[in-house]
């Protein structure tokens, strides 16, 4: 079956953050766009789980492609958000050194952040820590200010991202598995779960299956490897004993476990970093996280009394390869936007660029459309919410004061919550401390079926 | 803003009592907050269990019961969907509502009372997958009672504590089999006959001594993973409850200028329920998590006596305080302290409870003098009385309550 009878002008395959970024970039560009995901819906892969910060860049590789990306991203993030209705928590980052070792690693972290164009990084005493942080444990010996690294709201972009794209005309394909392609010298024919669908490029954005669908290519020159992270995340009051997000002095395999404040209002602790072969799977470890808790109260010793809201897993696309993995194939009509692990979400909308660029330099020139925005709903703690306005029908999540006009919002529109975990990040519902005691049935009881994985659809 | 003369927050058991006890007392300016559609609290869902007997004097359905207690205060009404987002100093409550959105209210005395939830898997650090299909005690009996639903076929119940039989019996009332009890410690918490109930009764096999290890499941829950005697073994599952330890819902309260107790979860009290802001009182659950309906409706009709006292400009002030503290194995006391001079204590307080089974005395002492003790062994799960016709009246330097080991 064909989906379509006139061919796309480019498909997007993988629905992350980077797929979501690219499918609105070529939609502002006024091509026919699809984007093709196997989930149930976006971001069901690498993108559900992150760190939800919004990267300057002052750590990156320089002179990398990370780099380049991660700075791009970051002026166009804070350049839409406002039109996306898209939240910026201006927390500043504050890297800490707990070791003499690690004192002395300061002025090489201030040194390659100025050299990465972030010139306002610089390296504080001990005591102005403290200052700055005052329930930080006593030890630590000096850190490093980063002021321009904030908070963003992780599925709340990609979700705008992709709705501007729908409103410029791209489709969205979800529970649809791309199994292999043909190159017909014009373009592709994708075999799908949702039968073949014609497009003159592809766009490979495919996260964790990266490799798997670079071959439909070519042999692909890179491995996916995944990598684990897990999180824990504290109950709101625990987010009043941070300001800055705590980063540590990275290591040579991991920027370490930093805490953070997350856009919703609690505080997040995390991540680790798990080598393993699974590419489905990322399972929380209860010794892993009794370890990140233990990590966060030597940091922050009044977290001993905070309590745990929830916890989360998820698998970094990491490849043999440090920089992320974008070429265009100009004889191939493909382009690869792959391995990129953990700035994924800072570096979305520049890769979208790069991608963009490396479209113009290979198939051709685009044009830019005057954008439609297409706000979403704010979900950030520090702004309004929905509930500050009369008329929202009930509080449903007492927790997460999610509302059920808020609930009902995410069950229509053009990109639908397509399960329990997209309705769970377009509203809040069941994400808080009680995890869904309270409000769980009645959730299941207002989505009546539309969403798949909720229990009780057949009463 | 207008001041009432007492605002109620939480609908449910404690907060009803009080309401109606508050009205015998003649005190009819009251506002009753509820944040839930229908006031009642908990009950409004436990479908089976025996409630109001104490109260009512007949046995009664919890939705029979909820319904009972709402009717009690048909006279006052009850604000219902409206949610307490924050408490100021002095009885000011900022609320929100779906008609008129935010506001803020007044109370010249306010009773907390907004009970308790259970531990989710999150906060028990329980490993695996984190697919759908893993719940509460609480949100199961939402999901049949209220919503008439069967959210699973074959599900597995964690605990063993008296509310995990009632995870049973809401199973077993939905049609959904039961594949197992898992209770990591080596004897079912709730009292003896527990097991058999379980066993005999609803064919639930009962496994003691052992150890969930994780969840297994890609989107749905497929299977839990559980150790027994160093022997793994693969339960298959569509549905995982994790029933009881309960908490204390201070969400609001943790970021107030209210001094809460850590070992009980809940706020501080003295032996007029009042909080550490003489404005607020506190009953029910919210106390130290969960206890019986009749305990929690017991208790809100002690607090309105204390409140009806206050607005009466009666109490005691609060300038002159002892505080009661709990050394293991106590894991707590409360009142956790006591206003001076002492007099007339309610006899619903003075409890304790340790942190792990205990044989030994427990003893209530004054300025280091033994006044009471009473030899026993003490399990975790049980609540410890003292009884509050052994205190002193009038002054006092130092009371304690301890348990000594033997």
């Amino acid at each position: 079956m064909a989906l379509a009878t006139k061919p796309f002008d480019l498909a997007v395959i993988g629905a992350g953050v980077v797929g979501c970024a690219i499918f609105r970039r070529f939609a502002l560009n006024g091509l026919r766009c699809v984007l093709i995901e196997r989930g149930t819906d976006i971001l069901s892969g690498v993108s559900k789980a992150n760190s939800a910060m919004l990267h300057t860049g002052f750590d990156a590789p320089p002179g990398s492609l990370e780099h380049a990306c991660i700075r791009a991203g970051y002026a166009e993030y804070l350049e839409i958000h406002d039109k996306l209705n898209l939240p910026l928590l201006e927390t500043g980052g504050l890297l800490v050194a707990w070791t003499a070792e690690e004192l002395a690693k300061l002025p090489a972290i201030v040194a390659q952040a100025h050299q990465n164009g972030v010139s306002d990084v610089r390296q504080i005493e001990a005591a102005e820590v403290l200052r700055r942080e005052p329930h930080l444990a006593g030890e630590a010996l000096g850190g490093v200010v980063v002021p321009g690294e904030h908070v963003i709201d992780p599925w709340s972009a990609p979700l705008a991202y992709a709705l501007q794209a729908i409103a410029h005309g791209g489709e969205v394909l979800r529970s649809t598995s791309v199994n292999g392609g043909d190159f017909t010298g014009q373009g592709w024919r994708l075999a799908t779960t949702a039968g073949s669908i014609e497009a003159r490029i592809v766009v490979n954005s495919a996260g964790l299956q990266g490799d798997i669908v670079e071959a439909i290519a070519r042999p692909s020159p890179f491995e996916i490897k995944p990598r684990k992270g897990e999180f824990v995340v504290f109950d709101k009051p625990a987010s009043r004993l941070i300001g800055a997000c705590i980063m540590p002095v990275p290591s040579e395999r991991t920027k370490g476990v930093m805490m953070a404040r997350t856009i919703f209002g609690n505080l997040l602790v995390g991540p680790t970093a798990e080598e393993q072969q699974d590419r489905d799977h990322a399972r929380v470890e209860r010794a892993q996280l009794e370890g990140l808790i233990a990590r966060g109260v030597r940091m922050l010793p009044d977290l001993a009394r905070e309590n745990v809201t929830a916890l989360y897993a998820g698998l970094r696309p990491a490849t043999q390869f440090k920089d992320y993995q974008i070429e265009a194939l100009g004889d191939r009509n493909w382009i690869t936007a792959s391995g990129i692990r953990s700035t994924g979400l800072t570096g979305s909308l520049g890769i979208a660029r790069h991608v963009a660029s490396l479209y113009a330099q290979h198939f051709g020139a685009l044009k830019e459309a005057a954008p439609i925005w297409t706000p979403v709903p704010n979900l950030a703690e520090h702004r309004p919410r929905r509930y500050a306005q009369p008329g929202y029908g009930e509080i449903v999540c007492h927790c997460e004061l999610a509302t059920k006009v808020e609930i009902e919002a995410a069950l229509s529109g053009p990109l639908p919550a397509g399960d329990i975990g997209g309705l769970k990040r377009r509203t809040r519902a069941m994400m808080g401390r009680c995890q869904g005691f309270y409000c769980s049935a009645h959730v299941a009881a207002i989505a009546n079926g539309r969403v798949a994985g909720l229990p009780g659809d057949e009463p | 803003m207008k001041r009432h003369d007492v605002l109620i927050l939480g609908a449910g058991p404690a907060g009803l009592s009080c309401a109606a006890r508050l009205v015998e007392l003649g005190i009819r300016d009251i506002v009753i907050v509820e944040r839930e559609g229908v006031a009642g609290g908990v009950p409004r869902h436990c479908g089976h269990t025996a409630f109001g007997l104490r109260e009512f004097h007949r046995l009664m359905s919890g939705p029979d019961y909820a319904s009972r207690l709402a009717a009690s205060v048909s006279g006052l009404g009850v604000r219902i969907r409206t949610t307490v987002t924050a408490i100021a100093p002095g009885g000011v409550v900022d609320i929100v509502d779906p008609e008129s959105g935010p506001s803020r209210i007044a109370g010249r005395a306010v009773l907390l009372a907004f009970g308790v939830r259970e531990t989710p898997r999150s906060t028990r650090l329980v490993g695996g997958d984190r697919p759908w299909g893993v719940t509460t005690t609480g949100a199961l009996q939402q999901f049949v009672y209220i919503e008439k639903r069967k959210p699973f076929d074959r599900a597995v119940v964690i605990g063993s504590e008296l509310v995990a039989f009632s995870a049973l019996l809401t199973l077993r009332h939905a049609g959904i089999a039961c594949a197992a009890m898992i209770e990591a410690g080596p004897r079912i918490t709730a009292r003896k006959p527990g097991d058999w109930f379980a066993r005999l009764l609803l064919g639930v096999p009962v496994r003691t001594s052992t150890q969930l290890l994780g969840i297994h499941g890609n989107g749905k829950v497929e299977a839990i993973e559980v150790e027994s005697a160093g022997k793994r073994r693969i339960i298959a599952c569509d549905g995982v409850i994790f029933t009881g330890q309960f908490r204390p819902e201070t969400a609001t309260l943790a970021t107030s200028h209210l001094a809460l107790d850590p070992a009980t979860g809940g706020p501080m009290i003295d032996q007029y329920w009042r909080a550490s802001d003489p404005a607020y009182f506190v009953a029910g659950n919210l106390l130290r998590a969960v206890e019986t309906a009749g305990l929690a409706f017991a208790e809100g009709r002690a607090a309105a006596e204390s409140i009806a006292t206050s607005l009466a400009g009666q109490l005691p002030g609060t300038g002159r305080m002892i505080a009661l503290q709990a050394n293991a194995p106590l894991k707590y006391v409360y009142p956790q302290r006591l206003a001076l001079p002492l007099a007339g204590m309610s006899p619903l307080l003075l409890k304790a409870r340790v942190e792990r089974q205990a044989h030994g005395r427990l003893r209530l002492l004054a300025g280091g003098r033994e006044l009471w003790s009473r030899t026993m062994t003490a399990l975790p799960q049980r609540r410890l009385s003292i009884p509050v016709s052994h205190l002193p009246t009038g002054e006092a330097d130092d009371i304690a309550v301890d348990f000594i080991e033997e």
